[in-house]
């Protein structure tokens, strides 16, 4: 089974035809194409490595209300994902071999993208135990990447052992840095405009002080650590600190922390709540400037579905958490692309190739290059759309972007040279 | 006006025919009938998710000296207390007919989510959202300190207490300056929000320091079930601090008055001999109560509304 | 196009005449009180008030809004009130003397009546008018008129009075569409 993309223009490079057979690319450039070959007219199309997401949330086993591995994936392939991580804070929580393994088999099941079961840190997220991560590591989901996300590891002589103990399998802790203590009943971030209306602050330094911790153990124990979903000015300084001294510290900024502002929040609807809270203009400028100097190393999604009553009421009672799966691109074109802040290369690294090296997918994020699996997405990026919440292939409704214009769409997701998402309009032959 | 939500979003002239109808409405009490035909037909809703007899029952007589049909909606003995919405109880209300909605809340954004929502098409009065707004207090606080103290104009008005809980203390910091006032909120560092250098008033950690220039003195209630833990290390040190007592009303002018949003905490935040005394206002702020809610409703459920414009 | 209906002096010998037909259908200003209707009602109560004084003594004058009254309140959007003063004799068993500046339609006088109902019960209601324009909707009657002007419904009588607009003028114009 063989297809040729013609005319695509790999990492927004020259225009190029790719020839992908039984799944692997197997010429690029000007390529004999074979008589049977499926024919993609891809002129004017970019042509990127499959993007990996290292933190979505797919809600299954447990909240299949808001969210399946099937549905969810089902997104992530429309958004131009070949492999998601899929976080821990599930229903049983994913704590043993088993609940991770279920997981790893719904995402072959569904065949959307390659779903990479994460580990919880601790049993049941309570922070107390480290839970089982060598059988998780051993599984049949061989699970890299730990994390408690959806609550920080507070106690830091437990992430210190933790952090301690996934050297053995080349793992590598994900902390939610949130200082509990800092943020009861937090509601928003906290500044002139939590104070006006009326809700309750999530300090900056509730998180810079866990980043802080962090990356000062994880050069202690020389161990790998990565911050989720950076928010703030103040962590992307801690950050970039701690990486001129060469230390083992990866981040992480979700595109809504790129494009929105806690000023959203004077609306009072809670579409736009989430932990960590949307912040200042000035922090979003920062970690716009971390992400294109590489202080902060990728874009992931953080895509937390909820159902519509979690959202459909008052503020303090909504669910934190917004859709991100098939907006994390535009948004990124948006934000860093079209003002030229990264190329297209750039964005490959920060959305596939990274996020890949991070995880330790050994298959995802590869270069577009002979011989490598053909998992690729094609982007359109020349096309401004207006996201419609009612278009979603998520099972939610929830994303922070509806009626707003974002630029790019996806034109075809391939993992392995099948096409598991293909815009309505695409050539075939 | 179509809803009332916070007084930041009064205007000067908003405010004060707010005020001018409220002193009319007053007229009202001096009559042998204190009832006026002007709400017959419409209905008032008291959506109260929180305990408050004293506020519901202003609202209340407020609405019936109107003429209106009051219904008083509350968290205890009915659907709400098993959970449910504030999406399915507007949509109940609005399948009944409500015309306008009076809700008090604890959550803050609770009246804007209600009012911009598109669950419902009344008119929402905001009695109270968490610590956000409380905007018929503030008027009311202002009528009140106006009948003794004529025009605001250049007025200084001290606001002593918990000012991160406080929604009471927000409404009248927007509406004072609104009319001219100038405001000092005065408290612990750790009950003030942060940002607070970016609201309309100024901002004092001493108490004795700010009584004798003061025109006015609201002493709000130290809210301990809105506290967790740490805000101050105890009742006495905060009383010591940050209590209005006999001693300390002697520094206030001999024109200034004293208010109280109410409920007191009698011995914490005021003593009883000053809660007592005839500079305090305290009870006339629960009379004037009914007439600023009179002048609510009436300015908002007494002319056409857009369902008869259609 | 306008025409001047009353001029000031006009105006001036109308409220004259009118406090001698007051004070002689009630035989002096025995239990008499004036209120007028806002806003012009209000300062021709006082001028009429201060003529009956000057004649034979003061009577109680006061002002009586009726904006919560009237029976096309849900038509617009709610208006401003206007002040209402009772004098502190009251209106029980005494002669109200209403006082406006043009009648028309008679319902703002109805809405008086309807408003009177809830502050008291007077002996007896009169009704004293500047202009009389005529195109009554309801059985109202006035018991003095300053002019009787018959009008069109396309016209517009307009009172003018120094405490409020600066000159004293009663004005007849085309309404403008």
């Amino acid at each position: 089974m063989s297809t040729v993309l013609r005319g695509v223009r790999p990492l927004g490079g020259d225009p190029a035809d790719i020839l992908v057979v039984d799944g692997v690319i197997a010429d690029i450039g000007r390529v004999e194409v074979p008589a049977d070959a499926r024919q993609v007219d891809a002129d004017g199309l970019i042509a990127l490595p499959g993007l990996v997401d290292l933190h979505t949330h797919l809600r299954e086993p447990g909240r299949e209300d808001a969210e399946t591995v099937l549905t969810g994936t089902r997104a992530a392939a429309a958004g131009g994902f070949t492999a998601v991580h899929a976080m821990a804070n599930t229903d049983p929580v994913a704590d043993t071999a088993g609940v991770v393994e279920q997981v790893w088999r719904l995402g072959q099941e569904a065949g959307y993208c390659d779903v990479a079961p994460v580990g919880a840190v601790t049993v049941g997220i309570a922070g107390q135990q480290l839970a089982e991560l060598g059988a998780m590591a051993d599984s049949a989901a061989q699970v890299r990447v730990f994390s408690d996300d959806g609550h920080c590891v507070a106690d830091a002589a437990l992430m210190r052992r933790a952090l301690e103990y996934v050297k053995a399998f080349d793992g590598v802790i994900a902390q939610h840095a949130q200082e509990p203590s800092l943020t009861v009943g937090a509601q928003m971030n906290e500044g002139a405009l939590s104070g006006e209306l009326g809700l309750t602050g999530w300090p900056a330094a509730a998180e810079e002080a866990i980043v802080a911790r962090d990356i000062l153990l994880a050069a202690h124990v020389d161990s790998r650590v990565h911050i989720c979903h950076v928010s703030t000015a103040g962590s992307v300084e801690l950050i970039r600190w701690a990486k001129s001294k060469g230390w083992p510290v990866t981040a992480e900024v979700t595109p809504h922390h790129l494009l929105l502002t806690e000023d959203l929040a004077r609306s009072y609807d809670p579409r736009f709540k989430v932990n960590p809270p949307l912040r200042s203009a000035g922090d979003v400028e920062a970690v716009r400037e971390g992400l294109a100097d590489g202080t902060i190393d990728i874009v992931a999604t953080d895509h937390a579905p909820h159902p519509a009553e979690a959202k459909d009421c008052e503020w303090a009672v909504a669910a934190f958490g917004m859709l991100g799966l098939e907006t994390a691109l535009s948004v990124v074109q948006k934000t860093m692309v079209d003002p030229g802040r990264l190329t297209w290369a750039g964005l490959a690294e920060r959305m596939a190739v990274a996020p890949a090296r991070i995880g330790r997918l050994a298959h995802h994020g590869r270069p577009l290059a002979v011989g490598e699996p053909a998992s690729l997405v094609l982007v359109d990026p020349g096309v401004q759309r207006t996201v419609l919440a009612q278009e979603s292939l998520s099972r939610s409704r929830n994303t922070p972007y509806a009626g707003l214009e974002l630029p790019g769409a996806i034109a075809m997701t391939l993992l392995r040279g099948q096409a598991t998402f293909a815009a309505l309009g695409e050539d075939g032959a | 006006m179509q809803h009332l939500l916070s007084t930041a979003d009064l205007t000067r002239d908003e405010a004060i025919l707010v005020l001018d109808t409220a002193e009319e409405m007053a007229r009202l009490t001096d009559r042998a009938i204190k009832k006026l035909p002007t709400l017959r037909g419409r209905t008032v809703v008291n959506l109260f998710f929180e305990d408050s007899t004293r506020t519901r029952t202003s609202f209340e007589l407020a609405a019936k000296r109107l003429s209106a049909d009051v219904i008083n909606f509350s968290a205890k003995g009915s659907s709400l207390s098993k959970g449910e919405s504030l999406k399915d109880t507007a949509l109940t209300l609005e399948a009944m007919g409500s015309d306008a909605i009076v809700v008090r809340h604890s959550a803050s954004g609770a009246a804007h989510r209600l009012a911009t929502a598109g669950w419902v098409s009344s008119r929402i009065v905001n009695a109270g959202d968490g610590t956000h707004e409380h905007p018929t207090q503030a008027l009311l606080d202002a009528f009140t300190m106006r009948r003794h103290l004529g025009d605001l104009e250049g007025r200084r008005v001290v606001i002593v207490g918990d000012v991160l809980h406080s929604r009471v203390a927000r409404s009248n910091v927007h509406l004072l300056h609104r009319l001219g006032a100038h405001v000092t909120v005065v408290g612990p560092p750790t009950l003030m929000p942060v940002g607070i250098d970016t609201w309309p008033c100024s901002v004092g950690y001493d108490l004795d320091a700010a009584l004798p220039d003061a025109d006015a003195v609201t002493m709000l209630r130290v809210q301990a079930e809105r506290m967790t833990a740490s805000y101050f290390p105890s009742a006495r040190e905060y009383a010591r601090r940050y209590g209005l007592d006999a001693v300390r009303l002697t520094t206030l002018p001999d024109h200034a008055v004293v208010l109280h949003p109410g409920p007191m905490n009698r011995g914490m935040e005021i003593t009883a001999d000053v809660a007592d005394c005839d500079r305090s206002v305290i009870v006339e702020q629960v009379g004037n109560g009914v007439l600023v809610r009179m002048a609510v409703l009436y300015l908002l459920l007494g002319g056409s509304t857009e369902e008869e414009d259609r | 196009m306008s025409r001047v209906l009353m001029s000031a002096a006009d105006i001036g010998r109308a409220v004259t005449r009118i406090g001698f037909e007051v004070l002689e259908r009630n035989r002096g200003t025995a239990g008499l009180v004036l209120l007028g209707i806002p806003r012009r009602g209000v300062p021709l109560a006082a001028r009429l008030g201060a003529q009956i004084a000057r004649s034979e003594g003061p009577v109680p004058i006061g002002s009586l809004d009726i904006t919560m009254y009237r029976d096309d309140l849900r038509l617009r959007p709610a208006r401003a009130l206007e002040p209402t003063d009772i004098p502190p004799e009251g209106i029980d068993d005494r002669t109200v003397v209403l006082v406006d500046d043009v009648l028309y339609s008679g319902r703002t006088v109805k809405s008086a009546l309807t408003a009177l109902d809830d502050i008291g019960r007077p002996a007896s209601v009169q009704l004293a008018v500047l202009v009389d324009r005529g195109h009554r909707e309801l059985p109202i009657r006035p018991d003095y008129v300053g002019k009787n002007v018959p009008t069109s419904r396309s016209e517009s009588v307009r009172v003018l009075l120094s405490e409020t607009d600066g000159r004293d003028e009663v004005v007849l114009a085309r309404r403008e569409s």
